[in-house]
C-alpha cells in the first residue's frame, strides 16, 4: 500500500505555531531575566505569522485533509484570525501586569501559545477525537496558567477546582462521544452527519449521547447549571489569566459548538434546541441575579459571562444561518468587551495593589476622566445600551430568536437584560457619582493606554458602524446554511 | 425646499459635535471656555434649525427634509430621517430650550462644568435624532442613548438622593423600551425584513398581535410620558436633578413619550388603539384628577411641579385617544406649551433654590417683598400652569376639553376639573411662597433676579404669551399631518 503524504496546506498555521512554540522555549533558555521581553516579542511575532499565513492561504471553499479529520473553511479562518488578534491584545494588556508579579516568564508565553494551538485545532477539527485533542491541549494549558502563582492559596484552590471540574466535564464529553460513536460507528463529523440523517440509528442512545455532549460543552462555555467553576476561577486566578480564560477560548468554544452540534448533530436540531432553551434561561437567570450580590468585580464579571453565554445561545437555538451568525457576532462583541474590561482592571492595578473590589472604581471620573469614559462605554456595551456595539449583539440574537418564533423567550431575555443593566450601572455610578477612596495616580504605561483607548472606542465605533463585523460573521457561517 | 442639503443631519450632529468639543476642554480651569463654547454651540444649533420652520411646507402631507442612506445592510437598517408637522415643533422646542438651560446653569454649576455643558448639548442632538428618525432601530438607538446623558446629569450634579433617582430613572425607562425593541423586531420579521417606520404604517396586522404590540409600545411611551401608574420615577428624578436637568426632563424628555404615541402606536396599530381607547382615556383622566389632588398636598415645590406635569400629560394622552382633530392638535399644543411652562416653573424654583438652598414651601413666604420682579414672572407662569386664558396653558387644555365633550360629556367633565385643581395647587403654592410677610431671615436676605435670569424668564414669558394669544402658526404647521393621521387611523388594518 502506498503512503500518500497528506495535504499539509490547510494546517500550515498550526504547524507554524508549533514550531514557533518550540523555538520560543529554546530561545527563552538562552536569554536572561533582563532580556525576557525577547520572548514576549517572539510570541507576538508567532501570532502575527499565523495571522499572515491564515490570511494568505484563506480560500472560500471547504478543504479537508488528514483523511477528513481536519477542515479549513471560512468559519475556521475567521475564528482563527479573531483568536490571534485576541491573544495578541491579551499579551499587550498583561505584560506589565505579569512583570510586576513575577509571572513574566518563558513558561507563561509557551502555555499561552500552546493554548492558542489547542484553540486552533478545536476550530478546525472535523473528527471527534481531534476536537477532543484540541480541547484538552487548551484546557491543560489553562489549568497550568491558573496555578502558575503556586504560592497563592486562592490561585491554587481555583486551579484545583478548575482542574477537577474540567476533567469531569471532559469525561462527560468523551462519554457522549463514545455513545454517538457506538450508534453511528463513525468519528468523522461528516460521516456522523450522514448516518444520523439516514435515520437508521437508535435515536434513544443518540439522545443520551447528546445529553452528555451538551453537558460537556456547557461546562466549557460556562453556561448554567455547569457554571460553578467560573466565579471561583475568575476570583482566584491572576487577572491576566482571567482575561485569557474569558476571551479567546470563548471563540474556540463557539467553533466547537458549531462543529459538534450544528455540523455533527445537525440532524437532531429538535432535541438540542429544547436542551439549550433550558440552559439559556438558567444562565440568564443565574448570571444576572447572582451578579447583583457580588462585591468583587471579578466575581461579578464571572456571573456576567454566564449571562452573556446564555444570551449567545439564543442565536444557536434559532438553528439557522441567521441565528448562527448572530451568535458569532455576539461572541466576537463579547470578547471585545471582555478584553477592554479586564484590560482596565489591570491598568488600575499596580505592584502591591490588585484592583478587584467594586469600590476600587469609586471616583474614577475624578482620578482620570478618560479611563472613566472608556469604562462607561464598556459597561453600557455589556448592558446592551445603544449606541454601543453590545446593543447590536443583543439585537441580532433577539432578531434570530424571534424569527424562529420564540417570542416568549425573547421577552424573558430582555427582562433579564434589564436586571443585568442594574449591576453595570452600579459601576458607572461608582465611577461618576462617588468620591474616590484613594488619590493614587494611575500609572499609565504607553502601549496599554493606547490599546485600551482603541478598545474602548472600538465599542462605540462598531456601535455606529456594525456592518463590517456583521458581514464578516455572515461570511464565516455561509457553509452550514 | 432645501432638497439635497442634509439639514436634519446638521440639526442632529452639530450639537453632538460641539458637545464633544466642550468635553474636550477638560477640567474646571477651562470652565469659562466650556461655558462660552456651549452657549455658542446651543445658539448655533437653534439657528441652523430655523430653516426647518421657514422651509417647511405645511400643505404637503408626508415626510419632508428626507434623508435616506444605507446603514446596516445585514438587517436592512437605514439612516432614514424625515419630519412632518408633528416633529418639527418638537425639534424647535428642543433647540430653543438648550440655550436657556446653558444660560440658566451659568453660575450655579461650578463643578465639572465641561462635562455638564457637554452632556446637555449631546442630549439636545440625540433628542433631535429621536424626533426625526424614520427607521425603527435608528429611533431606538437615539431613544436609548438619550438616557445616558440624563442619567449622568442627575447622578453627578443632583441632590442628596441622586443615586437612587438616577438609577430608578434609568431602569424604569429601560424596562419600557426593551419591550418596544421586541415589538420592533417582531414587526421586522412580519414585514419581511424592514425596519422602516413608514412601512410599518402600511403593514396589515391581525388583531391579537396588534394588541400585544400596542402594549409593548405603551410600556415604553407610558413610562416616558409618564402616565399614571408608571409615573413614580418622575417626582424622584425631578426633585434630585439639578435645575437644568429638571427643565430638560420636563420640557423635552417627557415629550418623547407623547411623540411616540403619534408616530408609532396610533398609525401602526390603529385597531388596537381604538379598541383600547377607553382604557387609555381612563388612565388619562385618573392622571388628570388624582395626580392633580396629589400635587395639592406636596410640600416640596419641585415635587409639586413634577406632579403637575404628570397631570398635564394626562391631557396629552386624553387628546390623542379621542381620535378627532381637535383632540390631537390640542394635545400637541399642550405638549409644546407644557415645554415652555414647566421649564419656566422649574427655572423659577431654581432661582429661589440658588439663593436659599431649599425647595420646601414652608421655608418661604413673603418673597414678593424682596424679589418683586421675580414675583411678577413667577405669577405669570403660575397662572399659565393653571390654564389662564391668554397664556399657552389655556389653548391646549381648552381644545382637548372641546374635543372630549364631542365624545362624551363625562370625559370633558373630569378633564375640566383640572381648571379647578390646577389653579388650586399652583396658586396656593404661589400664595404661600410669594405673598404674606417675610417669613424667615433667609427670605429677608433674598436679592432680586439678575440680568441673566431676567433674560431667560423674558424669553419664556414671551413664548408663553405668544402661544396663548396666537397659536395659529403652530396649528397650521401640524394641521395636514394630523388630518393625514386621522384618515390613516380610520382605515382598519385587520
Amino acid at each position: 500500500m502506498n503512503f500518500l503524504p497528506p495535504n499539509l496546506a490547510p494546517a500550515y498555521p498550526e504547524i507554524f505555531l508549533l514550531i514557533m512554540v518550540c523555538v520560543l522555549l529554546l530561545v527563552d533558555l538562552m536569554v536572561g531575566e533582563k532580556m525576557r521581553y525577547v520572548t514576549y516579542l517572539l510570541a507576538q511575532i508567532a501570532l502575527f505569522g499565523c495571522a499572515l499565513i491564515t490570511f494568505t492561504t484563506s480560500v472560500p471553499e471547504v478543504v479537508y485533509t488528514f483523511s477528513g479529520m481536519f477542515v479549513d473553511d471560512a468559519l475556521a479562518d475567521v475564528l482563527k484570525l479573531m483568536v490571534y488578534i485576541t491573544v495578541s491584545m491579551f499579551l499587550v494588556y498583561s505584560h506589565k501586569y505579569l512583570a510586576m508579579r513575577g509571572l513574566f516568564s518563558g513558561e507563561f508565553f509557551s502555555l499561552v501559545l500552546f493554548a492558542t494551538l489547542g484553540m486552533m485545532v478545536m476550530i478546525s477539527a472535523s473528527n471527534f477525537l481531534i476536537l477532543y485533542l484540541g480541547l484538552e491541549l487548551l484546557s491543560l494549558s489553562l489549568y497550568a496558567m491558573v496555578a502558575l502563582r503556586r504560592d497563592s492559596v486562592v490561585a491554587t484552590e481555583a486551579a484545583m477546582k478548575f482542574f477537577i471540574l474540567g476533567a469531569l466535564s471532559s469525561g462527560f464529553l468523551l462519554y457522549g462521544m463514545s455513545l454517538v460513536y457506538g450508534v453511528t460507528g463513525a468519528l468523522d463529523i461528516t460521516r456522523v452527519t450522514e448516518v444520523i440523517q439516514s435515520g437508521v440509528v437508535d435515536s434513544t442512545v443518540l439522545v443520551v449521547g447528546l445529553v452528555f455532549i451538551i453537558a460537556g460543552i456547557s461546562f466549557k462555555l460556562s453556561v448554567a447549571p455547569f457554571h460553578m467553576w467560573v466565579p471561583d476561577v475568575y476570583q482566584g486566578a491572576p487577572t491576566a489569566v482571567v482575561l485569557f480564560i474569558g476571551s479567546a477560548p470563548k471563540l474556540a468554544a463557539f467553533g466547537f459548538v458549531m462543529r459538534l452540534l450544528v455540523e455533527g448533530m445537525g440532524g437532531m436540531v429538535a432535541d438540542w434546541q429544547g436542551m439549550l432553551i433550558i440552559l439559556t434561561i438558567l444562565s440568564m437567570a443565574v448570571g444576572n441575579l447572582a451578579a447583583i450580590a457580588q462585591t468583587n468585580i471579578k466575581r461579578m464579571l464571572a456571573y456576567s459571562t454566564i449571562s452573556h453565554m446564555g444570551f449567545m445561545l439564543l442565536g444557536i437555538i434559532s438553528a439557522d444561518g441567521n441565528g448562527y451568525s448572530s451568535s458569532m457576532f455576539y461572541i466576537v462583541v463579547y470578547v471585545i468587551m471582555t478584553l477592554g474590561t479586564f484590560g482596565m482592571l489591570m491598568l488600575l492595578s499596580h505592584e502591591e495593589f490588585e484592583a478587584e473590589r467594586l469600590d476600587d472604581f469609586k471616583g474614577l471620573n475624578r482620578r482620570n476622566p478618560w479611563y472613566a469614559f472608556i469604562t462607561l462605554l464598556l459597561m453600557f456595551s455589556l448592558a446592551g445600551i445603544p449606541p454601543t456595539v453590545g446593543f447590536y449583539a443583543k439585537l441580532s440574537v433577539l432578531q434570530a430568536v424571534l424569527g424562529a418564533g420564540y417570542i416568549w423567550l425573547a421577552v424573558v431575555a430582555v427582562l433579564f437584560s434589564l436586571i443585568g443593566a442594574f449591576y453595570y450601572l452600579r459601576i458607572v455610578k461608582l465611577m461618576y457619582f462617588d468620591e474616590p477612596e484613594s488619590d493614587a495616580p494611575i500609572s499609565p504605561h504607553g502601549d496599554v493606554e493606547l490599546l485600551i483607548s482603541v478598545n474602548g472606542l472600538a465599542v462605540i465605533v462598531f456601535g455606529i458602524f456594525p456592518q463590517t463585523l456583521m458581514t464578516l460573521c455572515v461570511y464565516a457561517i455561509q457553509r452550514p446554511i | 425646499m432645501l432638497f439635497g442639503f442634509p439639514l436634519l443631519s446638521l440639526v442632529i450632529w452639530l450639537p453632538i459635535f460641539i458637545g464633544i468639543l466642550v468635553f474636550a476642554t477638560g477640567g474646571d480651569h477651562n470652565a469659562r471656555l466650556a461655558k462660552w463654547l456651549a452657549l455658542m454651540g446651543s445658539v448655533l444649533s437653534l439657528l441652523v434649525a430655523i430653516p426647518l420652520y421657514t422651509q417647511f411646507d405645511p400643505i404637503m402631507s408626508g415626510m419632508q427634509f428626507v434623508e435616506y442612506h444605507a446603514w446596516i445592510e445585514r438587517f436592512n437598517i437605514h439612516y432614514h430621517l424625515g419630519v412632518d408637522g408633528v416633529a418639527v415643533p418638537l425639534i424647535l422646542l428642543n433647540c430653543f430650550t438648550t440655550p436657556l438651560v446653558v444660560i440658566a446653569s451659568w453660575q450655579v454649576i461650578s463643578n465639572r462644568v465641561s462635562q455638564y455643558m457637554g452632556a446637555f448639548l449631546v442630549m439636545s442632538g440625540i433628542v433631535n435624532g429621536v424626533f426625526s428618525s424614520l427607521d425603527a432601530i435608528l429611533f431606538f438607538v437615539f431613544w436609548e442613548t438619550s438616557l445616558i446623558p440624563m442619567f449622568l446629569i442627575i447622578g453627578i450634579w443632583g441632590g442628596p438622593n441622586r443615586v437612587y433617582a438616577a438609577i430608578k430613572f434609568f431602569l424604569y425607562t429601560l424596562m419600557g423600551s426593551l419591550l418596544m425593541l421586541v415589538a420592533f423586531i417582531y414587526l421586522y420579521n412580519v414585514s419581511g425584513g424592514s425596519f422602516s417606520i413608514l412601512d410599518y404604517h402600511k403593514l396589515p396586522l391581525p388583531f391579537v398581535p396588534q394588541i400585544l404590540i400596542f402594549v409593548a409600545f405603551l410600556m415604553a411611551f407610558a413610562v416616558k410620558l409618564p402616565m399614571w401608574p408608571v409615573h413614580t420615577w418622575l417626582p424622584d428624578a425631578h426633585v434630585e436633578a439639578p435645575t437644568g436637568g429638571s427643565v430638560v426632563l420636563a420640557a423635552i424628555l417627557l415629550k418623547l413619550g407623547g411623540y411616540g404615541f403619534l408616530r408609532f402606536s396610533l398609525p401602526i396599530v390603529p385597531d388596537a388603539s381604538q379598541y383600547l381607547a377607553g382604557m387609555m382615556i381612563g388612565l388619562s383622566l385618573i392622571a388628570v384628577v388624582y395626580i392633580g389632588l396629589v400635587a395639592l398636598v406636596q410640600t416640596d415645590m419641585k415635587k409639586l411641579i413634577a406632579y403637575s406635569s404628570v397631570s398635564h400629560m394626562g391631557f396629552v394622552t386624553l387628546g390623542f385617544f379621542l381620535f378627532n382633530a381637535y383632540g390631537i392638535e390640542g394635545a400637541m399644543v399642550q405638549i409644546i406649551s407644557h415645554g415652555f411652562i414647566s421649564g419656566a416653573m422649574f427655572l423659577c424654583v431654581g432661582v429661589m433654590y440658588d439663593r436659599l438652598h431649599s425647595r420646601q414651601i414652608s421655608d418661604y413666604g413673603g418673597v414678593a417683598n424682596k424679589m418683586p420682579i421675580f414675583a411678577a414672572f413667577f405669577m405669570l407662569f403660575a397662572l399659565a400652569n393653571a390654564g389662564l386664558p391668554g397664556t399657552s396653558g389655556f389653548v391646549g387644555e381648552f381644545m382637548v376639553i372641546m374635543a372630549a365633550i364631542k365624545v362624551n360629556f363625562w370625559y370633558a367633565f373630569f378633564a375640566a376639573t383640572t381648571l379647578v385643581f390646577g389653579a388650586a395647587y399652583t396658586l396656593w403654592m404661589y400664595k404661600r411662597v410669594v405673598f404674606g410677610v417675610v417669613a424667615s431671615p433667609g427670605v429677608e436676605g433674598l436679592t432680586d433676579v439678575t440680568g441673566r435670569e431676567i433674560l431667560i424668564l423674558t424669553i419664556l414669558a414671551t413664548a408663553v404669551l405668544w402661544l396663548g394669544v396666537y397659536p395659529l402658526p403652530l396649528m397650521e404647521m401640524m394641521h395636514t399631518t394630523v388630518d393625514g393621521l386621522l384618515a390613516h387611523i380610520a382605515h382598519s388594518k385587520l
